[in-house]
């Protein structure tokens, strides 16, 4: 076919209107998120104290630190589906539920603590956080994925990895429903091995995945 | 900055508003200048320059398919120059050769002719027997026969929109049927 056939043949096509990715990718976690809740209900449950829990600043700050991850991941994910974006005036945004996690190691360092230090950071659910965050974010992955699909990242490899991110934050969202272990120590030792191992696979498929 | 880079974005801008008559000048007027960075890339690269308009067609492609990641308020030359480099780096990976793309290729190249005999690129043709009956014919009709939507409609007895769907589907599989060579 010439050029100028094809050129032709575009400009046909031109009323053919695609979605931005900002809503692919939302419809396509929404799609994916009932999957994960219910694997969520039956394999691990709500704590049954979650009611008391939530008056525990500790609990919380946990929700903070993980929707802070998939939050930042979703926005640096966006910018990065333009084919000309690149990480850089971006990166630091994936920094900002590090600092949570830090500033909240800061201020338990400051209260008084029942239990020592090491005991804290190894906690009881380790195991379970670490095969818990990476197959409830299976699912979310694999959303994330289809929705980026749509975009045109020039680093597909990266864009895999973010939208690791993306679903290992939500997933750690989940389970820290379900997990005791309240300590910011525990949350910046086991949460963030699960999510490289998330980000690892999300990186791995989006290589092959991602290219447009 | 190329001399008429501003004159894209304004061309692009249109075309996003539904003007397709400027699209249509928009990828005429892109065309010889991602000619001539293929060029120079598959040189570089030791490849015969003759494979430039497969290259050209597969960003072009690239170029209909993504556009909605073209943000509106951004000029438009770096955004399709780094579709470009993209599509490039697929064509030489593809041809098993050590990838050496320079940023610059297409940004500071000089608009190209297609030389008479490498005018028509024989990648998409290929490509287009694998397409189902419909869509092939839907296809050839408009881009080798010319015809419009409308006349293509009439002459296979389907509706202006099954005709759209099926020449959007025909692009979107030739699309990823180059992505998976």
């Amino acid at each position: 076919m010439e050029t100028e056939q094809l050129i032709r043949t575009l400009a046909a096509d031109n009323p053919r209107r695609a979605r931005p990715v900002g809503l692919i990718l939302t419809l396509a976690l929404l799609a994916a998120a009932p999957l994960s809740v219910a694997i969520f209900m039956m394999a691990l449950g709500v704590r049954p104290d979650v009611m008391t829990a939530m008056h525990n600043p500790f609990f919380d700050l946990k929700f903070l630190i993980t929707l802070a991850l998939a939050v930042s991941a979703i926005v640096v994910s966006l910018h990065l589906s333009r084919p000309e974006a690149s990480l850089k005036g971006w990166g630091w945004l994936l920094l900002i539920p590090v600092g949570i996690i830090a500033a909240g190691i800061g201020s338990e360092m400051m209260m008084p603590q029942r239990l020592p230090m090491m005991t804290r950071l190894i906690g009881s659910n380790s195991r379970i956080c670490m095969t818990a965050i990476p197959l409830l974010s299976l699912p979310l992955l694999a959303g994330a994925l289809i929705g980026l699909r749509h975009g045109a990242p020039a680093r597909p490899a990266l864009a895999g990895a973010i939208a690791g991110l993306i679903s290992a934050g939500l997933a750690a969202t989940l389970y820290a429903a379900h997990c005791t272990d309240d300590s910011p120590l525990f949350v910046a030792t086991w949460y963030p091995i699960a999510t490289a191992m998330v980000t690892a696979v999300g990186a791995l498929i989006g290589a092959r995945v991602l290219r447009f | 900055m190329r001399e008429g880079e501003d004159e894209w974005t304004g061309l692009m801008r249109q075309a996003i508003s539904g003007d397709s008559a400027a699209y249509h000048r928009l990828l005429r007027a892109v065309t010889p200048v991602l000619r001539a960075g293929a060029r120079r890339g598959l040189a570089r690269a030791g490849q015969p320059i003759d494979q430039s308009e497969d290259v050209v067609q597969d960003i072009l492609l690239a170029v209909h398919l993504k556009r909605h990641t073209w943000d509106v308020n951004a000029p438009f030359a770096p955004w399709l120059f780094a579709i470009a480099r993209n599509k490039l780096i697929d064509a030489l990976r593809r041809r098993g050769r050590r990838v050496f793309v320079n940023i610059d290729d297409f940004a500071e190249s000089i608009p190209d002719e297609p030389a008479a005999e490498t005018a028509s690129a024989n990648e998409i043709a290929t490509l287009l027997q694998t397409l189902p009956p419909r869509q092939r014919e839907v296809l050839q009709s408009i881009a080798v026969e010319s015809t419009s939507i409308r006349d293509t409609a009439a002459k296979f007895a389907m509706s202006e929109g099954a005709v759209r769907v099926a020449l959007h589907r025909a692009l979107t599989s030739l699309t990823a049927k180059l992505r998976e060579q």
